[in-house]
């Protein structure tokens, strides 16, 4: 995967995760023009569509949109289980997630997506692991020492 | 910020609750401005919440970079609510660009060999989305250490971060490899996953690597044996499957090893049946792992019944209810329809049948599958299709279909008459969006016709009287009746219905023509030229056509001014010579090379059909001028006066106007085997210097015919390769018709040509394969 990002209806940005290097520049005009092109298509269109020479596939959930962007050889149809899986783990965290979640928890949607995917692959394909990995670093954090003996899985 | 920090939230509230954009800039430009004074002044307590609020603001698209250095300042804390978010800024504001980012390399190193997986964590998981090369080399042993430790959790970090290490310095392909063969033992489905990942990754970038991993095809179809028959697991299942995340790497992993390669695709083949035929396929998750395995399928050397089984399956996929997988069907259709013609013509059908897809997405690939499948045992009810499809299809579809259908037409025409036919019709529906060189090939189609002439020139102008606007097919007509006139005037012609018109009726026509906005000078060009060639056509006097041509004589355009004047010096002065020059015209030899793919720029099309035709011209016009100056007797028959056939008139006194024709390349012989010859001819079009147009012939003088015969092609990767369908796949014996491909080659870098053919046939009860590179390729083919 070269990037994810994740918008409201009215193309505002929530989350943006780059596994390409780019300048902030060039990341705020691709934003811009693959949001608009999104935003474009009627719903009942595919969720697959050419853009340059990458191959966008996006979801809308609700009033947020998922857009991953993925390379030639990239299977269309695991990326759509890959964004399902993220929005799942995000229910499951956050208690039936919404998009105000997101915008007031933006840093532990990071956190999450982290647990996930690592350098634009999946990381880890059970839901458990993920969700347990979260709890111990939110604990973590809690406890306020970073010496903590517990080991996470 | 466990506890939701009042701070943050508070602030996204604030930005938030901000009216109009004016209102949250200054909002922003506030707290931006307290957040640096608290960068500046110290108190770690706080500085990660300044941060996040930061990154937030940075989100919005505020300018963030002074916190750069504070992400450094975090990241080294000891603190992991520091490390935490001191990291994640890293990941979004610092990039290889800045010089800044190397700075977190020591940070990381010093993270990696503490101990607390959390930390190790977050220091890999930066490192694997914004680490640089240089920090790769850096710290590529680290990552080494840390692939073989205990714990799962890190271990499959550093795999995934090695990928991304091995991607920014592949040399470093060579420290990642030795530990891979412990590591697909490993039950962790999370290293599992990583492992395999990181093979892909090494086997994609090293023949050397591609070839040591074959040795672990075995092992990987027993991982994904055991998985899909009894390693259910309900963590990691979706709806039935298990773990397809797995299985999708897994497969296409085995496609990789598997390319090219006899032994390993054999050891594959039952494991790819299994799945193709038991994977539940009532969810996407299921159907993705198909997807997966038959892109395999069709990609490794499998067994001929295997491959039909995958062309099965994506001809089911385009019955799914679910538009995203009719989608990847006829992508992955468009991908074998050259090698596995004949399994895809069974889908037809259904493939037509999504032309009527409201999606634009979907019909587009459906109009691109239709034209590849069309044949010449298909052709009428395909071209039937595709002219539905054209009256209703959105406008960006229009030339793409307008010109697949004239290119169909011409290559599987059944008779001349329906060729005719189907080309009027297109110019018809769609007229201004067909290529320019579409008038030229129709006057060449109905020229060589004789037996149509009656024909097409009634049709011609029935379709002219209702619609003067299409431009081609105006100027069609308007040279149709210019050339036929008198056997419009006839009356009878079994082929259409009885239509009388008067001499008078066609004059006005061409009139209407001549002065409608709507004319483009081309089309006026054509038009005052078939009202000249109407005056030794018609009976009546011509008082009317000498009218029309001496008011032109003053026109603005200056081409028709011209003209004007020439041809009413025919009237005046030359009147003993105008029968003789406005006969009709003898058929001009057709130029440019067959099938050319609607895409191709303009221009070539352009100076091409231009060229060749008008090249018998140019000597002719010659005569005619020294005929116009009176200074020599007109020894050699005065040639017609023809504007030329894209509708530009060579200029009787500008000759060296025509664009020289392109430099011809010799043909090459490449193959030859018991009777079966393959030749390759090479144009290089003048419009477009990039590309290269390569026909492959393919004729047989042996006593047996050659039947199944499919040639594909490959070139290094900085080339782009399109290969046409075939004219058949059958080359008669005895020197039959010869089969023709077209390649499409584009070079835009102009690097030195290489290509590789790859044949396989029947031929006297025997199947072969050959394949082999083609030497001696002419250096013009790529200069």
């Amino acid at each position: 995967m070269q990037f994810m990002l994740l918008f409201s209806r009215q193309g505002k940005l929530r989350l943006q995760k780059w596994y390409v290097p780019l300048s902030d520049k060039e990341k705020k005009k691709i934003t811009r023009e693959l949001v608009q092109t999104v935003l474009a298509r009627k719903p009942k269109m595919c969720s697959f569509l050419e853009w340059r020479d990458l191959k966008i596939v996006y979801k809308r959930y609700a009033s947020l949109y998922f857009c991953c962007a993925i390379e030639d050889q990239d299977n269309e149809l695991i990326t759509l289980e890959i964004i399902h899986r993220y929005v799942e783990l995000l229910d499951k965290y956050f208690g039936s997630v919404c998009e105000l979640d997101i915008i007031f928890n933006f840093e532990k949607a990071y956190f999450i997506l982290d647990e996930f995917l690592l350098g634009g692959e999946v990381q880890e394909t059970s839901k458990k692991n993920v969700l347990k990995a979260i709890e111990q670093a939110d604990l973590l954090q809690e406890s306020g020492e970073s010496r903590s003996p517990i080991s996470i899985l | 910020m466990v506890v939701p920090s009042s701070k943050l939230q508070d602030l996204i509230e604030e930005i938030r609750g901000a009216k109009t954009q004016a209102q949250e800039r200054e909002v922003i430009q506030k707290e931006c401005a307290h957040i640096r004074a608290s960068f500046r002044d110290g108190d770690p307590l706080h500085r990660h919440r300044q941060l996040a609020k930061l990154l937030y603001v940075h989100m919005l698209g505020y300018p963030a970079h002074f916190g750069q250095m504070e992400c450094l300042k975090l990241i080294a804390s000891p603190r992991f609510t520091d490390k935490r978010v001191g990291y994640l800024g890293a990941m979004l504001l610092l990039d290889e660009r800045q010089d800044a980012h190397l700075l977190i390399t020591n940070s990381i190193k010093n993270d990696l060999s503490q101990g607390i997986q959390a930390v190790q964590g977050l220091a890999l998981c930066t490192l694997s989305t914004v680490g640089s090369a240089e920090m790769c080399r850096d710290l590529a042993t680290e990552v080494e250490k840390l692939l073989l430790q205990p714990g799962p959790y890190v271990r499959k970090k550093a795999v995934l971060t090695a990928v991304h290490i091995i991607r920014k310095v592949p040399e470093l392909s060579n420290i990642f490899l030795p530990p891979c063969a412990q590591l697909l033992h490993e039950r962790h489905h999370g290293v599992l996953l990583g492992t395999i990942t990181l093979i892909t990754e090494l086997c994609e970038r090293s023949p050397a690597a591609l070839k040591h991993f074959r040795k672990v095809v075995p092992q990987l179809v027993q991982i994904l044996w055991t998985l899909v028959t009894t390693g259910y697991s309900t963590e990691h299942s979706i709806s039935g499957v298990s773990d397809p995340f797995l299985q999708v790497q897994i497969l296409r992993l085995l496609r990789i090893l598997g390319r090219n390669h006899e032994e390993s695709s054999e050891t594959m083949n039952d494991l790819l049946a299994q799945v193709a035929t038991n994977t539940d396929t009532s969810r996407n998750a299921g159907n993705a792992v198909l997807f997966e395995t038959v892109l395999t399928i069709m990609d490794i050397r499998s067994v001929a019944g295997l491959r039909v089984l995958a062309v099965n399956i994506l001809g089911r996929f385009l019955l799914n209810s679910d538009k995203n997988i009719r989608y990847v069907a006829l992508t992955s259709l468009l991908r074998v329809v050259q090698s596995d013609h004949s399994a895809v013509q069974r889908h037809r059908p259904t493939v037509v049948e999504c032309l009527r897809e409201p999606d634009a997405s979907l019909s587009r690939r459906a109009l691109e599958l239709s034209l590849a499948l069309v044949n010449s045992s298909n052709v009428r009810a395909m071209t039937q299709e595709l002219q539905s499809f054209l009256e209703s299809c959105p406008p960006d579809l229009r030339a793409d279909c307008a010109s697949g259908i004239l290119l169909a037409a011409e290559r599987f025409a059944p008779t001349k008459r329906w060729h005719i036919d189907t080309i009027l019709r297109v110019l018809t529906m769609a007229g201004t969006h067909v290529r320019d060189d579409a008038v030229a090939n129709l006057t060449q189609l109905i020229g060589g016709a004789q037996e149509l002439h009656a024909y097409s020139v009634r049709r011609l102008y029935s379709a002219l009287a209702e619609d003067i606007s299409q431009q081609p097919l105006v100027q069609v007509a308007a040279w149709c009746i210019g050339e036929y006139g008198d056997l419009l005037l006839e009356g009878s012609c079994e082929e259409t219905e009885p239509l009388q018109v008067e001499e008078e009726e066609v004059l006005a026509l061409l009139e209407k023509v001549l002065q409608s906005h709507m004319s483009l000078p081309a089309t006026r060009g054509y038009a005052l030229t078939a009202l000249m060639k109407l005056s030794t056509r018609l009976r009546g006097d011509n008082n009317r056509i000498r009218q029309v041509v001496s008011v032109y004589g003053s026109c603005l355009d200056v081409e028709l001014q011209q003209r004007a004047v020439e041809y009413n010096a025919l009237f005046q002065k030359y009147d003993y010579m105008r029968a003789a020059i406005l006969e009709k015209m003898p058929l001009v030899e057709r130029g440019g090379t067959q099938d050319e793919e609607a895409k191709e720029s303009k221009e070539a099309q352009h100076s091409e059909a231009a060229v060749i035709p008008t090249e018998p011209q140019t000597s002719k016009l010659l005569d005619l001028l020294d005929l116009l100056d009176g200074t020599s007797g007109a020894a050699q028959p005065p040639p017609p006066l023809e504007p030329s056939s894209e509708g530009t008139s060579v200029h009787l006194l500008d000759l060296p106007c025509v664009s020289p024709a392109p430099a011809s390349i010799p043909n090459l012989k490449v193959f030859e085997r018991e009777g079966l010859q393959l030749t390759l001819s090479f144009v290089r079009p003048p419009g477009t210097p990039a590309l290269l147009l390569i026909m492959v012939t393919a004729i047989n003088t042996s006593e047996a015919d050659v039947t199944h015969f499919v040639c594909q092609a490959a070139v290094p990767k900085s080339f782009q390769l399109q290969l046409q369908a075939p004219s058949g796949d059958t080359v008669p014996a005895q020197g039959g018709l010869p089969m023709t491909q077209l390649l499409r080659i584009l070079n835009p870098k102009k690097a030195p040509l290489r290509l590789k053919l790859r044949l396989t046939y029947n031929h006297f009860g025997q199947s072969v394969q050959e394949i082999f590179e083609v030497n001696n390729l002419p250096v013009e083919t790529w200069q």
